[in-house]
């Protein structure tokens, strides 16, 4: 091998080298200075309590308010994306399983779907908010954060439905099931730990976003009493309160930040438990 | 079943359909070209040139690609043809948290990490004053929230390579680093070239993160220490006052419809792209 072949291998095996520890280390770091400045601001007081009078000039109170309302919103979506988006994706794997350039056209609409950007969502939530008279609130969020995570949703549950052999189907069949009773007793078991991992990949999705909300769910320091009140949300208080010149209020943003992140970690921790503890109802081929 | 599914597939449609409807107002009584390519942006006189955002969008996601794109080609070029396989084990989880991580939390760590450095260090050592709040941020945070998406399409394009394709360039003698450049890249390219496409669009209607760091401000950027101001960070921005403004709704939501419109168009061609590609 001539010198320049060796020093061109080697000049780019460590270019190589070099770009994937720089992820690693950047997630590292992202990790860390989230864990790191959260932990300084946190407190009991900040997930335990509503923000009081004087909150945003540094006097007490904490994010109890954005707490509750990420969760009752990321799960009310999530709720409604999921029974939405699981009889759709039956529909495609069993209904529609000898049309499959259909099926194809729609999962390259749910793709297309799921490439558009959060924010045109909330604009496109707002317009309909207008339409039909609804203020900022609950319902409102609800509706257009479901709509953003529906094609995650279904596309997720599709990829797992989709390796399903056909084997199971024609079982089903041969035994006299029909197709409602093989798509949702046959291959809803065959697949839950995939399903649930779907919902949670939703719900993290879900939970972490802030422009679809922005329009759409309002802000308020109240705990949400009805579905047509305003709620907050914990990517909304990150926001609002890193932009607070306080230096209290900036590290209550930092605590903040270590709840959402940490919601979304165990989301991702439990989804990869979960494909473990269903192996035992799956039927191996 | 049925009912949901053929709404889901006219969502698209719905969406484009909803947000012209809203734009009318401004698209019947200004040229689209005079809205895209004007610079001066001043609403309450009745003024909408997009132009100021646009080309900060531009920018923006451009650098965030030009970062972006030779760390994920070179990282799965790496976990996939010179590791073994538990090391793809450690990579895939670390590239699910990097893309689980909500772009508020990106743009929280952008504000405390990259522009106090780009302020502090970057700033002074090219000789520029500057804020920090710049493009340069704008770009590198996004850079790094668009760096699991493009790689795990990578990742994928590079392990569906036949094995046999490798070893025959290998048996002629030829080294790793011969092989990927000449057989592996060229095979992979036209995924290669979706992925960016694809990441290209993700970038493109980032929100949150960009609108954190980039600083805000309504002015053709000079260099990528200026501040700028983006596509959707104008849209998430203003949202309060659009109702008090004639027409400011309406702008706002011809924004929007310039996202959904470049995302669907650069969505469109990527697949149209891959599926050229996979009939060979």
């Amino acid at each position: 091998m001539k010198l320049r072949q060796k020093i061109e291998e080697k000049f780019f095996l460590g270019l190589m080298i070099f770009a994937t520890w720089f992820i690693l280390i950047i997630l590292a770091v992202i990790i860390y200075s989230v864990f790191e400045k959260g932990l300084k601001a946190m407190s009991w007081e900040i997930v335990s309590q509503i923000p009081k009078g004087g909150y945003y000039y540094g006097k007490g109170g904490g994010i109890l308010n954005a707490i509750t309302g990420s969760l009752l919103l990321a799960s009310g979506a999530t709720l409604v994306a999921f029974v939405i988006g699981l009889p759709v994706a039956l529909y495609m794997n069993v209904f529609l399983v000898r049309r499959q350039r259909l099926v194809n056209l729609i999962r390259f609409l749910l793709d297309l779907v799921w490439g558009i950007p959060s924010i045109v969502y909330g604009a496109f939530g707002f317009t309909i908010m207008i339409l039909i008279g609804l203020q900022t609130s609950l319902l409102a969020g609800i509706i257009t954060v479901s709509l953003f995570i529906l094609p995650i949703m279904i596309r997720s549950m599709d990829e797992i439905l989709r390796t399903v052999p056909v084997g199971l189907m024609e079982a089903a069949y041969s035994l006299g099931a029909n197709k409602s009773e093989t798509a949702f007793k046959i291959f809803t078991r065959q697949t839950i730990s995939g399903i649930i991992t779907a919902i949670l990949l939703s719900f993290g999705r879900a939970i972490g976003d802030a422009a679809s909300v922005l329009f759409t769910a309002g802000y308020t320091d109240n705990l949400p009493n009805s579905l047509l009140e305003p709620v907050a949300t914990l990517p909304l208080a990150i926001f609002f309160q890193l932009s607070s010149p306080v230096p209290e209020v900036q590290s209550r943003a930092y605590a903040s930040a270590l709840v959402l992140t940490l919601i979304i970690l165990l989301a991702s921790l439990f989804s990869r438990g979960v494909g473990k503890r269903y192996h035992k109802t799956k039927i191996n081929f | 079943m049925v009912v949901s599914l053929v709404l889901l597939a006219l969502l698209p449609f719905l969406l484009f359909t909803g947000l012209y409807l809203k734009s009318f107002l401004l698209l019947r009584d200004y040229n689209i070209i005079d809205l895209l390519f004007g610079r001066e942006w001043k609403p309450a006189a009745g003024k909408f040139g997009f132009y100021p955002f646009i080309i900060g969008s531009v920018w923006v996601t451009l650098f965030a690609m030009l970062i972006s794109a030779p760390i994920c080609i070179l990282t799965a070029i790496y976990v996939t043809q010179y590791t073994r396989k538990w090391f793809l084990r450690i990579m895939h989880p670390a590239i699910d948290i990097l893309a689980g991580i909500p772009s508020v939390v990106y743009g929280l760590w952008g504000v405390l990490v990259i522009v106090p450095f780009i302020a502090k260090y970057l700033g002074p050592f090219v000789g520029i004053k500057t804020m920090g709040y710049s493009i340069l941020a704008g770009a590198f945070v996004l850079s790094i929230m668009i760096i699991p998406f493009i790689l795990n399409i990578l990742i994928e394009i590079f392990r569906a390579i036949p094995d046999a394709l490798k070893e025959a360039s290998l048996s002629l003698g030829a080294t790793q680093w011969q092989t990927v450049k000449s057989v592996l890249l060229k095979k992979a390219l036209p995924g290669i070239i979706a992925a960016m496409g694809f990441g290209l669009a993700r970038a493109f209607g980032e929100t949150m993160a960009v609108l954190m760091v980039v600083g805000n401000v309504v002015k053709v950027p000079h260099s990528i220490y200026d501040p700028g101001y983006t596509l959707p960070s104008l849209i998430a921005n203003n949202y309060g006052e659009m109702l008090s403004i004639p027409k400011y709704d309406s702008a706002l939501m011809f924004a929007a419809l310039v996202l959904l419109v470049v995302s669907l168009f650069f969505n469109l061609l990527m697949h149209f792209l891959i599926s050229r590609y996979n009939k060979y």
